[in-house]
């Protein structure tokens, strides 16, 4: 053949070389250097799936569960997939009808986008969940449902305490950034469930899954090499008892206020009570948005915990601390007497402070029938005290007994949302007098415990504890251990005992002696149980409600036995008028005896109970308040309200994240209180409510005139 | 005859039969990687001819009787045979328009029973017979027109007819018949004129008439003033530049309008623009325009098409560079690819056995290519020599296309991956070409006419 052929053979050669380093070319493309084809498909072939662990069950002191988890479903949706479904039937198993359908779908994509899957009606009723699922073939692969655990609680009781979980929302994604929750996921947003949440909420599964092009899984990718296995959560092992809890809600119903019981060598609570309650299953499953509103807009404030985040004035419960200041500080003996002629002439005029007991008193007569110019007189020594140079100086010296006590400032129970209540300071009154212008006569009736010392249900139950002990207390806490260790040393500081002064046991003796005299023969006799030596104090606080004067606050702090002391506990019964022996003794009495003896049998004292629990000494301002709310509610209804945002803001009150938690709900009830004062054309509160927690006192001038306890 | 005493096996190209096997082999392996499930019995599926890997096995056994056939053969008879086999060839894509069977939109299937067979498919072999035979014969002076208007009705009357068929994908193949027509001495000004046509054609369509003609006119003036000089002394040249200019200016502003306003159906058109990336401009249009429901029977099988390619080329980018292992592909096994034990079986490959997996293969196919030019370049007899070079055509041909596709380097054409895609007549089309190639190598020494 001729030589052109040899070239032609070499030219066709080149070009079949030519053409593979072409299609070479785009392979190398294509497999090395385009990534996002790797992307497409293994968002196309392949499926992430979470696997949520069980949360930990938490128990009370007796090994009894008192939240756990059951299963319920979630409807989840893909948009991009209801391409050809038949909508209509679905509309009549979740009745809704069409264009809410249409609404909700436009809303999960506005949310999640259109190809990530949503939750289009979370924990199914038992109806709607059986009627799906025998039909759900119909609504694939657009609807599918998913398995998830929720809490239950076994106990209707101690649903403050326990809080509850809820679908985590922008917000609490933006505040948790790092800690890996995704939009659908549910998170603790109150009580322990919050601040244990890293330990109950165990750690997710992921399961990596083939799919196919029809969206159905198909088998584990690689035979699940990539998968991790979920851990559940830690369980949690509670110093409450669940009995005792439950015996003090059913005492507190048809009432405001509050008991905490706290087991002293401890720091255990052994019950912690905010009453108006809720049944902790209200706010599970699939009623939970419905009755979240109802709960929120009740005035009574039912999701308030009042143990911890309402702040009252202590009342005469203050007056056991300032005998200990009294003594320690030697400004006193046991025996040193005050005779009261009607009442407190110590700044010169007897107007305002009032006694009831006329009469000569030493220390321990002085606590046992609560009198107001005893300690008027103790405290007034204390802080015209010559070793100390100004007023400014001896007030800070009484200050830091208070600190010690722990008073005016966080205990740092496991509860969220605590509030530091207020011990006032000298710059306080600097700032409202002038420098150099006040003397003990300007806030001498904080010695009885009014005026601008505020204290929160738990800090009285705790300086229980603290003169149960006799100079020593260990911050009150819930969780008492954590199975399988505490790794993220959450319990640590519920191990220390807190004894910042060193006060011998002979002044507590006589203090005891004092609180013993008040059930025997003082002001609480109501509080008595057959066989148990009980110290106790009442108090009766006066308390100011948009300026108005209110009904007294009943209260009653006790601890016992006396030797050896088991329990310490604070009893508040809000607006209850009468005394602090009238209601808060009884109830806190019966508190004590049920501890102690594991059980009420006696049938007086059950009649008891029963009584007490029927009785209702909720104040008339609420019910007004539901009038005007119902009212309220013809022109806008509760839907309105969750729309604009209300709810959204109470449940970002999550606590434990310090500080930020008042804004939300203390904003709402100011916002909600500003407005009704301009419409009532009403004058300053001088007095901020009680349970308006964490709002900073104003000190008025003449606080003195509205004293007379 | 003395060849009856010759053992079937000498001098057969170890070579090729090694290459015919592994790639029959990976095809094999690829389609399995397709279709197996984890849950099913492997031997039980493998041999019970309900899977497609199943029936491919067997397809493969009775290839390999087929080629036992073929070089038990005497060489002489595909000489002999060769006018004869093409005509009846012919006959049967003839016949398809009677009693033909419509499968995925094209009408060129004979039920046989068992199974379709595709005559055009089967006349790749026949043509490249014939036209063989044509070009070896003594007195075919292949430099003259007369002779290359002969080959080249020969080569292109089987895709015509195939094209009125609807199957305008396997009628391309037979452009591959210019191969051995350039081996044999086409002239290369055919060549560079068909594919300055293309050029040409794709710059119609890429840009505007109206550009297009002034920047030709520019470019004429340009090259006449620079030659000026030469015009003077030839006058040839000047009619030259301006005929080239005429010509391409017909061909901008007559000829493509025409074409694609009178001779294709729209979307046919509208086809080919959507190829280059740029809207159709012909909007006057309308001849041969669908029916609505036809218009949107057509838009699905686009959309189709272009997910089918979006798909394939997921599937061959996600392998990267060594590829996920056998079974192991995600868009495999969850079949997101479709027709891919077919037409889209080079994506198995490329994503269970990734970039190495991909160039491995391509080596092997190049190889076979260079294999078969280097022994048609050891042939005495131009008739084994053409053949050789029409086999080459048509291989390289089928895997550059099929690839091209799958890659997203050329438009969905749908024709198989030779000796890998499923499908029984695609792999015994391939067997006959490859094993008469074997038969006439092993009997080289012999002269054929």
């Amino acid at each position: 053949m001729s030589a052109f052929n040899q070239s032609r053979k070499n030219i066709v050669v080149f070009v079949f070389v030519l053409m593979f380093i072409v299609i070479i070319s785009q392979l190398a493309h294509l497999q090395l250097f385009s990534s996002d084809l790797r992307l497409q498909a293994d968002a196309q072939g392949t499926f992430r799936k979470v696997i949520y662990p069980d949360r930990g069950i938490i128990y009370d002191r007796h090994k009894k569960s008192i939240l756990q988890n059951t299963i319920i479903y979630d409807l989840m949706v893909t948009p991009n997939k209801l391409k050809g479904m038949d909508t209509a039937a679905l509309c009549k198993i979740l009745n809704i009808d069409t264009a809410q359908f249409n609404k909700k779908i436009v809303e999960v994509i506005i949310k999640n986008g259109r190809t990530r899957t949503s939750v289009f009606e979370a924990l199914l009723n038992d109806d709607k969940q059986a009627m799906l699922n025998e039909s759900m073939y119909l609504f694939t692969p657009g609807f599918y449902l998913q398995e998830r655990s929720v809490r239950s609680y076994p106990f209707n009781a101690a649903a403050n305490v326990l809080g509850y979980t809820a679908e985590v929302d922008t917000n609490f994604l933006k505040k948790h950034k790092n800690e890996g929750y995704v939009s659908g996921d549910y998170a603790g947003m109150t009580g322990i469930e919050r601040s244990y949440e890293k330990v109950l909420m165990g750690e997710r599964g992921i399961e990596y899954w083939k799919r196919d092009n029809k969206n159905r899984l198909t088998e584990k990718l690689e035979n699940g090499k990539y998968d991790t296995v979920p851990m559940a959560g830690n369980n949690l092992h509670t110093s409450l008892d669940i009995e005792l809890q439950e015996l003090g809600e059913k005492l507190m119903q048809n009432k405001l206020g509050a008991i905490v019981a706290i087991d002293p060598k401890t720091g255990g609570i052994l019950a912690m009570v905010s009453a108006p309650t809720y049944q902790p299953k209200f706010l599970t499953g699939s009623e939970r948005r419905k009755h979240f509103s109802e709960l929120f807009l009740n005035p009574a404030l039912p999701l308030l915990n009042r143990t911890v985040s309402a702040t009252y004035s202590p009342g005469s419960t203050f007056k056991t601390l300032q005998a200990l200041v009294g003594l320690h500080e030697g400004v006193i003996t046991p025996n040193f007497q005050v005779s009261c002629s009607g009442a407190f002439y110590g700044c010169g005029t007897g107007k305002p402070m009032r006694c009831l007991d006329f009469g000569t008193f030493n220390l321990r007569s002085a606590i046992t029938v609560s009198d107001n110019t005893y300690f008027a007189t103790v405290m007034q020594r204390v802080i015209n005290n010559p070793i100390f140079p100004t007023v400014d100086s001896s007030l800070a010296s009484w200050d830091r007994y208070m600190y010690a006590f722990g008073l005016g400032h966080k205990l740092g129970v496991d509860v969220p949302s605590e509030k530091k209540g207020n011990i006032p300071r000298p710059q306080d009154y600097d700032k409202v007098f002038g420098k150099g212008h006040w003397n003990y006569c300007s806030f001498r009736s904080v010695s009885i415990g009014q005026g601008e010392v505020d204290v929160t249900p738990l800090q009285v139950a705790n300086e229980m504890a603290y003169i149960a002990n006799k100079g020593w207390y260990i911050t009150p806490h819930v969780v008492d251990s954590i199975e399988g260790g505490d790794k993220y040393a959450i319990l640590e500081q519920y191990r220390k005992h807190h004894d910042p002064i060193d006060i011998p046991d002979s002044i507590f003796d006589v203090v005891h002696d004092g609180m013993q005299g008040v059930l025997e023969k003082g002001t609480g006799g109501n509080a008595k149980v057959k066989g148990i030596t009980i110290c106790g104090k009442t108090g009766t606080v006066e308390n100011y409600y948009r300026g108005v004067k209110q009904e007294n606050h009943s209260f009653f702090c006790a601890f016992a036995p006396r030797e050896n002391p088991k329990i310490a506990i604070m009893c508040v019964v809000e607006n209850s008028g009468r005394f602090g022996g009238t209601y808060a003794a009884p109830i806190a009495g019966l508190m004590i005896e049920k501890y102690l003896n594991d059980s009420i049998t006696d049938k007086e004292r059950l009649a008891k109970i029963e009584s007490l629990s029927k009785l209702s000494l909720i104040p008339k301002r609420i019910y007004v308040e539901v009038r005007k709310q119902d009212s309220l509610r013809h022109s806008k209804d509760s839907a309105y309200l969750i729309a604009k945002g209300f709810i959204k803001i109470i449940k970002d009150t999550t606590g434990i994240d310090d500080g930020e938690d008042e804004v939300g709900l203390t904003k709402l009830i100011k916002d909600k209180k500003d407005k009704e004062n301009r419409d009532n054309k009403k004058e300053d509160p001088i007095k901020p409510e009680a349970i308006l927690p964490g709002k900073q006192k104003q000190v008025v001038q003449d606080s003195v005139t509205k004293l007379d306890n | 005859m003395f060849q009856k005493n010759i053992p079937i096996t000498k001098g057969n190209d170890k070579v090729m039969l090694a290459l015919y096997a592994i790639l029959i082999f990976i095809g094999l392996v690829c389609i399995i990687s397709v279709e197996y499930k984890s849950t099913d019995n492997f031997v039980q599926t493998f041999f019970g001819f309900k899977k497609n890997y199943s029936k491919q096995f067997f397809f493969f056994l009775a290839c390999c009787l087929i080629g036992v056939f073929i070089l038990l053969t005497d060489s002489k008879f595909f000489t002999a045979t060769a006018n004869l086999s093409y005509v009846i060839g012919i006959v049967l894509i003839l016949a398809t328009f009677v009693v033909g069977k419509e499968i995925k939109g094209s009408k060129s299937w004979i039920p046989l029973g068992f199974m379709n067979l595709q005559p055009v498919e089967l006349c790749k072999i026949f043509t490249a017979l014939a036209l063989s035979k044509f070009l070896s014969l003594q007195d075919t002076d292949f430099s003259k027109p007369k002779s290359q208007i002969i080959a080249a009705a020969i080569s292109f009357a089987p895709a015509a007819l195939s094209i009125l068929q609807g199957e305008t994908g396997l009628a391309l193949v037979y452009f591959s018949f210019l191969i051995p027509m350039y081996r044999e001495g086409l002239p290369p000004g055919y060549l560079i004129a068909g594919i300055l046509m293309a050029v040409l054609l794709v710059v119609s369509l890429l840009f505007h008439t109206k550009t297009l003609l002034i920047v030709f006119t520019i470019l004429a003036i340009v090259l006449v003033l620079l030659n000026r000089k030469q015009i003077k002394r030839n006058k040839d040249i000047l009619f030259i530049i301006v005929g080239v200019w005429l010509f391409c200016a017909a061909f901008v502003g007559i000829g493509v309008p025409f074409v694609f306003n009178k001779v294709f159906k729209k979307y046919q058109a509208d086809r080919i623009f959507s190829m280059v990336g740029v809207e159709n401009p012909f909007t006057d249009n309308r001849t041969g325009s669908l029916s609505p429901e036809e218009e949107k029977l057509k838009q699905r099988k686009n959309a189709q098409q272009n997910y089918n390619v979006k798909q394939s080329k997921i599937a061959i980018g996600s392998g990267g560079f060594a590829g996920k292992g056998f079974l192991k592909g995600t868009q495999t096994q969850g079949d997101f690819v479709p027709e891919q034990h077919t037409d889209f079986i080079f994506t198995s490959v490329g994503e269970n056995f990734g970039f190495l997996g991909t160039i491995f293969l391509m080596l092997l196919y190049l190889g076979l290519l260079l294999r078969i030019v280097f022994i048609a370049e050891r042939q005495r007899s131009s008739f084994s020599r053409v053949y050789a070079y029409c086999v080459a055509g048509i291989i390289f041909f089928h895997v550059a296309v099929n690839v091209c596709v799958t890659i997203g380097l050329a438009p969905v054409i749908g024709i198989t991956l030779p000796l890998m895609s499923y499908g029984g007549s695609s792999l015994i089309t391939f067997t006959i070409l490859i094993f008469i190639l074997i038969k006439l190598d092993a009997d080289r020494q012999m002269v054929l006419r």
